[in-house]
């Protein structure tokens, strides 16, 4: 039994239309126009206890519309969801208590409180015995080095303190799935690190449920083998990386360091797609002419004087996949 | 339940710790409360000090409503403070927050901003009546007590379940801070002066759609031992404060309908 | 000065979006009015004795400030508190623009706006079923409008006091609220000035507040003749001034202390 079913989830919005200017601002008074706006069309999917998702789509693909659905404070105009065996809407307290909810950009701390009573209000708003939240509380906070911060007001704290006060604090009453949305956003590359290391031990060592919302490509890399891609409201891909790359375009990159920056590249299987001074970045179909045999074509009639070869950069597959863009090799 | 009522314990805590942070503000607060809501009380005595009486009420009888309608609304801001703010939560988007936690909207809501320092306003109520009893040589038998203690917490059921249904009308339109400030006040102003001074139309809506009246008019005439010049039943006086628990139970099942609506519509 | 008159119009017809809001209001604007007028008129058959205002003369006052109480209302401007709330004021900070003169004409656009709506039906009602006419002389007219403008530029200034004020308290204490009713009552917003006995008269004289509904009106109903009306504009004017230093003052003061104190 799957733990999280999804099936043609319809959401459509309405949204009031403003009229530029003075003039319109006052005729909409009179008289209103909506747009409506189809954040979700026929959305489906499941997903197994202990799988690590990543949910990635363009903004206004339906991604959060998605997350607010599973997690229960949106009601779908059509479709089935079920979340661990709830509908999450209808049964908002019980559903709720057996999840937790990050947002990257809103904390869910209270502001003017140091976060160890934030930590503890938390355990009575979710009724979490004391000998269970004093053994989480203590685990959590010696995973994500949180023992300097805990006596600090949260809107003192910088985003990556807050964001590791966030994760521990949705993980007090230990909930079998955990929606993340955007946690890496706005952090450093070290923080960065320690969020994706904790998730990843959490997802292999207790078998937590994940579904990571994000749209960087890095955080998907690192930690997700399956993969939803999700455009204008359908589901593009369900899948690992390797078949999402596969999907659109099996071509590689060759990057180029030239001697001479203003040397003109020409070759019949290669396409230049960017040039940063000395840099040039070349695309290739590795089915019409192998990495090696490009390589020494070029290097015999330039001098170069570094370069390697790299994969499609995945915000490429994505985009190429939201395009609509299919197999193609370059001319 | 009990849970419920420690979790708002704690909540309370919560709030009054930060408001007692800023020790010399908070002291002055209550003060500045104690005496500015006085400013209300002037205003009325100015113009008995015109015109003598209103409709046949001098100023110690009114003074009873008034005092009745100001503790009711004291308590009410105090407990239903967080709906009054409700209108900037749902603006930056903090009501998600409340929807993803495993308790009741409302209980979340009560324990935020719980400002004991509008006790001053309380304080002033309670001391423009016990004033107003006094003048009138009036005596106090434990009915009458209760009957009172009755009438000013029906009152503040009555105006927090006013709050409330402001608050839900910010899940349709966010503009009504301006509003809330108006009908707040007028509802207060309403109150504190007899029913018989109005019109028979605003009397039947006072007493049947917003029912201040149920909650100083009739339990006053009762503690009053005066008749009614509207010729009400001392039963119905009696029983009156009844009225201002139930609209605050109809509120919450029209705040449910808004809830329902914020999550079939999205922010 | 075109970003300010930008940020001017984007609230102007920001306001004018809220269709549910204006229609709300005006029944507020509505209801209060008559819960007053029915009070003076109990009172007014209780006494033969003359008063300060003849009862026409109350219910004029009454209904045209109820027409005009978006204008003049002292309010706390949200978005300020939002961001005293949060923390984003540091953010505020960073813009190229003067901050006191942005909140300052959001300030004015979010009073005209409603204003401008509310002013023919509330009048209108009035006019409908309490005989209100119109100002005796066209200059009481001028008169009344040139003051009423004044009165815009009053209201947006102690507004903004108020919300800077929020700079110091930051714990929500509630004052903001506690304040608005106190202005209310010494504006004449809740009794006509003229009943407050005479020995207050010369405190409310002091103070800006009656420029908001009392002196305006007075100026309509011609209590105040027009030829008079330049002491009055003056008065108005020269609190709008010292309203805006001492607010730009406190504003100075306070963002200093918030960048003392980190974000």
């Amino acid at each position: 039994m799957s733990q999280i079913i999804v099936e043609n989830l319809v959401k459509t919005y309405r949204i009031a239309e403003r009229r530029p200017g003075l003039l319109g601002a006052l005729r909409g008074v009179l008289h209103r126009h909506y747009r409506t706006i189809r954040a979700l069309n026929g959305v489906s999917f499941s997903i197994e206890p202990g799988e690590l998702v990543g949910y990635i789509g363009p903004n206004g693909a339906g991604k959060s519309t998605t997350v607010k659905v599973l997690s229960g404070i949106l009601v779908p105009d059509a479709g089935r969801c079920q979340v661990l065996g709830r509908v999450p809407w209808k049964d908002r307290i019980e559903h709720v208590r057996r999840i937790g909810v990050v947002f990257g950009q809103r904390t869910q701390l209270w502001w003017d409180l140091p976060v160890i009573e934030s930590f503890e209000l938390l355990r009575d708003i979710y009724k979490v015995s004391q000998a269970d939240y004093a053994c989480r509380r203590d685990e959590l906070i010696a995973l994500l080095d949180l023992a300097p911060l805990l006596d600090v007001p949260v809107r003192q704290l910088s985003l990556g303190q807050r964001m590791r006060c966030d994760l521990a604090a949705s993980l007090l009453h230990a909930p079998q799935v955990l929606f993340l949305d955007e946690p890496t956003i706005g952090l450093d590359a070290i923080s960065k690190l320690a969020v994706r290391d904790f998730v990843r031990r959490l997802n292999q060592e207790r078998g937590v449920t994940v579904i990571l919302t994000t749209h960087d490509m890095d955080d998907i890399e690192a930690l997700c083998t399956r993969v939803l891609v999700i455009g204008q409201g359908t589901i593009l891909l369900d899948g690992t990386l390797e078949a999402l790359r596969a999907a659109v375009s099996a071509e590689r990159r060759l990057i180029i360091d030239l001697v001479e920056e203003r040397a003109e590249i020409t070759d019949p299987d290669a396409q230049v797609v960017q040039r940063n001074g000395h840099r040039v970045h070349l695309r290739f179909d590795p089915q019409r002419v192998p990495a090696a045999a490009l390589i020494s074509r070029i290097t015999a009639r330039h001098a170069v004087r570094d370069l390697f070869v790299e994969n499609l950069p995945i915000e490429e597959v994505v985009a190429r996949l939201y395009q609509g863009e299919e197999k193609c090799a370059p001319t | 339940m009990l849970d419920a009522l420690r979790l708002y314990g704690r909540l309370v805590s919560i709030s009054l710790r930060g408001q007692m942070q800023y020790r010399v503000s908070f002291i002055l607060f209550c003060l500045a409360n104690l005496l500015l809501t006085f400013l209300q009380f002037f205003a009325v005595w100015v113009l008995f000090e015109r015109f003598g009486h209103i409709k046949g009420w001098r100023l110690a009888e009114v003074a009873l409503f008034y005092g009745m309608a100001h503790m009711a609304f004291a308590l009410a801001e105090i407990i239903g403070g967080g709906f009054q703010y409700f209108s900037f939560q749902v603006r930056q988007g903090n009501f998600d927050q409340v929807l993803l936690r495993p308790r009741c909207t409302v209980l979340q809501i009560m324990g935020q901003r719980v400002q004991i320092g509008r006790i001053g306003r309380f304080l002033q109520g309670l001391s423009v009546l016990l004033w107003g009893a006094f003048s009138l040589e009036m005596i106090w038998t434990w009915e009458k007590i209760a009957l009172l203690v009755a009438a000013v917490f029906s009152g503040a059921c009555l105006f927090w379940g006013f709050f409330i249904l402001l608050a839900t009308l910010c899940f349709w339109t966010i503009q009504f801070l301006q509003i809330m400030l108006i009908l707040g006040r007028s509802g207060v102003e309403a109150a504190q002066f007899p029913l018989s001074v109005y019109h028979p139309w605003f009397r039947r809506f006072f007493t049947f759609v917003i029912p201040l009246a149920c909650i100083t008019y009739y339990p006053g005439l009762a503690i009053f031992a005066r008749a009614d010049p509207l010729g009400s039943s001392v039963y119905f006086q009696w029983s009156a404060p009844a009225i201002g628990f139930l609209f605050l139970l109809l509120s919450l099942q029209v705040w449910k309908t808004g809830v329902r609506h914020y999550c079939s519509t999205g922010s | 000065m075109r970003a300010y008159l930008s940020v001017f119009s984007a609230r102007f017809c920001m306001l004018l979006q809220y269709r549910a809001a204006v229609v709300t209001d005006i029944a507020a604007e509505v209801f209060s009015g008559l819960i007053q007028v029915m009070i003076f008129a109990a009172f007014f058959a209780a006494s033969d004795t003359p008063q300060p205002m003849t009862y026409a003369g109350v219910v004029t006052y009454v209904w045209v400030r109820q027409a005009l109480l978006s204008l003049i209302a002292v309010t706390l401007d949200g978005d300020i508190h939002s961001l005293v709330r949060s923390g984003n004021i540091t953010y505020e900070l960073l813009r190229p623009l003067d901050l006191y003169t942005l909140w300052y004409t959001r300030s004015l656009a979010q009073r005209l706006a409603p204003a401008l709506l509310h002013l023919v039906p509330v009048f209108g009602f009035a006019a409908l079923f309490f005989d209100l006419g119109p100002p005796p002389t066209w200059a009481g007219a001028l008169a009344w409008v040139a003051s009423t403008l004044c009165a815009l530029l009053l209201a947006a200034a102690v507004s903004c006091l108020l919300s800077i004020s929020l700079l110091w308290t930051i714990s929500g204490s509630g004052m903001e609220f506690l304040v608005i009713g106190v202005i209310s009552v010494l504006s004449g917003a809740v009794v006509p000035l003229p009943f407050f006995p005479e020995w207050v008269q010369p405190i409310l004289q002091a103070l800006p507040f009656r420029g908001l509904v009392d002196l305006p009106i007075r100026l309509y109903t011609g209590h105040i003749p027009p030829a008079e009306a330049l002491p009055v504009l003056a008065h108005q004017l020269g609190w709008v001034a010292a309203l805006v230093l001492l607010g730009r003052w406190i504003f100075s003061r306070g963002t200093r202390r918030i960048v003392i104190q980190g974000g």
